[in-house]
């Protein structure tokens, strides 16, 4: 192969059973092990799914200076995390437009590690000049595995013995898995409870072990990017190069979108100095940004009739969808925005999409979305639903 | 005393539904339920410490689409988690396995029979339209064919239309689906013995009939009635065993703004001028109501619930003469660990789906033949499930629940039933596990052997029907329970019926209780 596989590699292998690889960054990880993606699917909100998320790329940032640095990278405020505190955070370009977003472990007041969908070392170097900081990639170093679910707790306290029920919602400890030292986070990309471990990429294949055996009695499955894509939507949780493009990848300014306008604007910080994009970001809050980045739920008795309109029951993919679906206003003429993602829920028995909606339509309407019924295109009525979709208490609690 | 709106007498999954749809409707309701829980006999219970069971229905079949949208099911705990394959052991050491990958069932036919194998496609697209030709019956009220009432004719019509539209070969079909047994059925189309005798067990199930009995083939298509429902695709095990459904649906209707009181038996309706006007608890309590529904099956409703002089003489005899006949069982297992099949050794997927004790048309025919003579069968049918394989939040961690469906088990046993008799009745089930898979006996940590006396002691079901009413052709449809009488009204005015002994009955589909508030409401009383 010649993209490079990771870490876990040697044991996510020899399960996969049809061979679905994706790429992710340079990388190949399962799009699913088994033949389908839904038992993977079913055990993120069932019982525990066990991700390979080490593609992410990572960055250790260290020194006097490096909350000051990522400070002035992203919008969130660094300065005001404690130790042990995951932040998610996007940041931009000194026009406020989105590049990516990530998250900020502080693993000490002078240690911190970043993750991002894109490489990010020669833009961190660049904010860099004059400070105190040491920056490391740590992409290929650091292997991750994100064990997602209801059962999840269960699993990691018992292997790490010891007691997790303390360890909030985005904070994190450090821990040993039979002798391995790591690093527990509770985050994830689901939208459930669940937690990502953080190993030295030569301990990954004992750590999956550990982990698997461990998780077994409770029903612990290896899972792929096609049941997390589905997870993701439900969650509401925006993908890079799907729901928005990074604005250094962008080539008009069309393509580019700030982080108000896909709905992050809790994370754009009021409280602190200087950071790139500042200035664009504080006068876009005050005029209101142009986008809003929003649920909307399908109506099925919408599909359902179009369907029989050719004799057909509703057939919806059963995968996730990633790609720019139009969205008109109710009487279906004026394009209003467009979906970016969609799937079907098999938990909330939904149709749900993300959407782009210019800000005037983005409460509480109705719209039209293009399906495409036998070759023709068609709209289905569609609800703007707040996000997420799904929202379970045990995320947090 | 408050006078509610409308007060639903017993609190299962169509009761609650019922209850749901008329709350939504701002009606104030009442769910009197007889039980410590609501659910009937959709109810999760902790029978031996740490291992939890569906006690009675297992399995999510077919419950409405429309009623999973209209009251937001998932938000209140609803997770119907697929269940895929079906390993039929055989006799002789093979098996036949039914995966939930299409091309890796077809290998798996061609094994047996390449022929059957290709007709097994065809086979499905018949099947495909015919479901999609009865589908809608089930979210119609039946009109009466002997009425000229406008709505009747309406019904009759569009109903008429929707046949003649099928065009000749389907609407024959459809008729050879009506009228045909199972195995005659299946004749037409497979070669495979164990593949005919997994598939017509579908069509006994809850009925006192035999493979080979006529009438039998219809059932057949409630199993492709779900896939026509696409991904929606409400066939499966529920998340929490299917307690977990009923209690979803209670938590929508407590949304909705309905009471619901548990421990509260109700023994009858009150009557003045030929109208309800509110129910007895057994206690001897008296709660005043516009409108009261009974969920319970025909039986008890009005042979029960009401004295026989509210009741015309004709009805009251048709009611006696609807068909029960209780004729399955249940065994529930707490298993220290799971038990490894002779025709596929280990542990594996094959656990995550069901095993179908079906080895062959012959084999199912004998155990109907013990029941036809007031025995239970000797080497039963049975359909397995591993619930804890599917949520392992069912048992405690690395153990499991074991879930039996068993036919024939018939509630006029010869010399009735007995403590002794059940115990009898639970060894034959597990000597004939047993011997499609050596060792299982040892694994059992705990055993629970339910016949259709304890249904009916239970859960009130009468002889233990799990359908409160044999899904027979003649109490199908406009016959379900009576003729003239199948549409959700009584002839006590403000008392209508909204159970499984309605149309369209069975499983947990809900469709009867959401009909029979659609008339409640329509009728304003």
């Amino acid at each position: 192969m010649s993209l490079r596989t990771t870490p876990f590699h040697s044991r996510t292998g020899p399960l996969s059973e049809g061979q679905a690889w994706r790429r992710w960054a340079g990388y190949v990880v399962a799009s699913s092990y088994e033949l389908s993606h839904d038992r993977e699917y079913h055990a993120i909100r069932n019982s525990a799914a066990l991700f390979d998320v080490s593609p992410l790329y990572k960055y250790l940032v260290t020194g006097r200076d490096a909350a000051r640095l990522l400070d002035h990278v992203v919008t969130r405020n660094v300065g005001k995390a404690k130790v042990g505190q995951v932040l998610y955070t996007p940041w931009c370009d000194n026009e406020g437009k989105q590049i990516d977003d990530g998250t900020i472990s502080v693993l000490g007041e002078q240690t911190f590690r970043m993750t991002s969908a894109d490489p990010t070392l020669r833009w961190l170097h660049l904010n860099a000049s004059g400070l105190d900081v040491k920056i490391e990639d740590v992409s290929e170093t650091t292997a991750a595995l994100s064990l997602q679910g209801p059962s999840s707790r269960e699993i990691l306290q018992i292997a790490a013995e010891r007691d997790l029920a303390t360890l909030k919602y985005f904070r994190l400890t450090s821990a040993q898995i039979r002798g391995i030292p790591v690093t527990i986070s509770r985050t994830g990309y689901t939208g459930d409870l669940g937690y990502e471990v953080w190993v030295d990429a030569a301990q990954a294949v004992p750590l999956w072990d550990a982990v698997i055996e461990t998780g077994r009695p409770f029903g612990i499955t290896p899972a792929g990017m096609l049941a997390l894509d589905v997870a993701r939507i439900e969650a509401g949780l925006l993908l890079i190069e799907v729901d928005y493009f990074s604005s250094r990848h962008a080539l008009i300014e069309a393509q580019k979108s700030s982080p108000l306008e896909l709905g992050l604007g809790w994370t754009v910080a009021t409280d602190k100095e200087r950071y790139n994009g500042q200035a664009a970001l504080e006068a876009e809050r005050r005029r209101g940004p142009a986008w809003q980045f929003t649920g909307l739920t399908v109506g099925w008795d919408s599909l359902e009739q179009l369907y029989a309109e050719v004799g057909l029951p509703p057939r919806l993919p059963t995968q996730a969808w990633r790609t720019s679906v139009p969205i008109y206003d109710r009487g279906g003429h004026k394009q209003l925005g467009y979906a970016t993602s969609g799937g079907w829920s098999p938990l909330l028995k939904r149709y749900m999409a993300l959407a782009h909606l210019g800000s005037e339509h983005a409460t509480g309407t109705e719209v039209r979305m293009e399906v495409t019924v036998e070759h023709r295109r068609k709209q289905a009525k569609a609800l703007v639903t707040p996000l997420p979709f799904f929202n379970p208490d045990r995320k947090r609690a | 005393m408050k006078r509610y709106d409308a007060i639903v007498i017993g609190g299962g999954h169509n009761g609650l539904v019922t209850a749901a749809y008329l709350a939504r409707a701002k009606q104030s309701v009442l769910v009197l339920e007889r039980r410590p829980r609501v659910g009937g006999a959709a109810v999760t219970e902790e029978i031996f410490p740490g291992f939890k069971f569906s006690m009675f229905s297992y399995v999510v079949s077919l419950l409405r689409p429309e009623i999973i949208r209209d009251l937001d099911l998932p938000r209140h705990g609803l997770h119907i988690l697929p269940l895929e394959s079906t390993v039929t052991p055989m006799e002789n050491g093979d098996y036949l396995a039914a995966w939930g990958d299409h091309d890796e069932t077809r290998r798996e036919l061609y094994r047996h029979s390449p022929r059957d194998a290709e007709a097994y496609d065809e086979y499905g697209r018949l099947m495909h339209f015919m479901a999609q030709a009865v589908k809608p019956i089930l979210g119609m009220v039946p009109p009466d064919p002997t009425s000229f009432a406008p709505g009747d004719l309406a019904g009759l019509l569009k109903l008429g239309k929707h046949f003649r539209d099928l065009g000749g070969e389907r609407l024959h079909a459809l008729v050879k689906l009506m009228t045909m047994s199972s195995a005659d059925f299946l004749d037409e189309w497979f070669e495979t013995d164990v593949l005919k005798a997994t598939k017509s067990a579908s069509g006994i199930i809850g009925t006192f009939l035999g493979p080979r009995s006529p009438g039998t083939a219809y059932v057949l298509l409630h199993h492709y009635m779900g896939e026509l429902d696409g991904v929606f695709r409400a066939w499966g095990f529920a998340k929490g065993g299917t307690g977990a459904v009923s209690e979803s649906i209670a938590s929508a209707a407590r949304g909705f703004g309905a009471e619901i009181r548990c421990d509260a038996g109700v023994s009858k309706v009150i009557v003045g001028n030929g109208r309800a006007t509110g129910v007895v608890l057994e206690n001897g309590d008296e709660i005043p109501a516009r409108t009261v529904v009974s969920s319970l099956d025909p039986r008890r409703t009005f042979l029960q619930l009401l004295e026989p002089d509210h009741l015309p003489s004709d009805f009251v005899s048709d009611i006696r003469r609807f068909k029960f006949r209780g004729s399955s069982g249940k065994v529930n297992l707490a298993l220290d660990s799971l038990p490894s099949f002779t025709c596929m050794p280990g542990v594996g997927r094959q656990h995550r789906g069901a095993f179908s004790i079906s080895p062959s048309l012959d084999y199912v025919e004998r155990a109907y033949d013990d029941a036809k003579y007031g025995e239970f069968s000797r080497r039963p049918y049975m359909d397995i499930v591993f619930p804890s394989m599917i949520d392992p939040g069912m048992a405690p961690p690395g153990k499991h629940v074991m879930s039996i469906f068993v036919q024939y088990a018939p509630y006029a046993l010869n010399g009735g039933w007995t403590d002794a008799k059940r115990e009898a009745f639970g060894d034959a089930v597990v000597n004939t596990v047993e011997s499609f898979a050596p060792g299982f006996k040892s694994l059992i940590l705990h055993r629970q052997v339910i016949t259709p006396l304890d249904i009916e002691r239970i859960t009130g079901l009468s002889e233990g029907n799990i359908f409160a009413g044999e899904l027979a052709l003649h109490q199908l449809f406009f016959l379900r329970p009576a003729a003239g009488w199948a549409k959700f009204a009584t002839p006590v005015r403000g008392f209508y019926q909204c159970g499984s002994g309605t149309h369209p009955g069975g499983g947990i589909m809900g469709a009867s209780g959401r009909l029979a508030a659609m008339r409640i409401l329509k009728d304003g009383t």
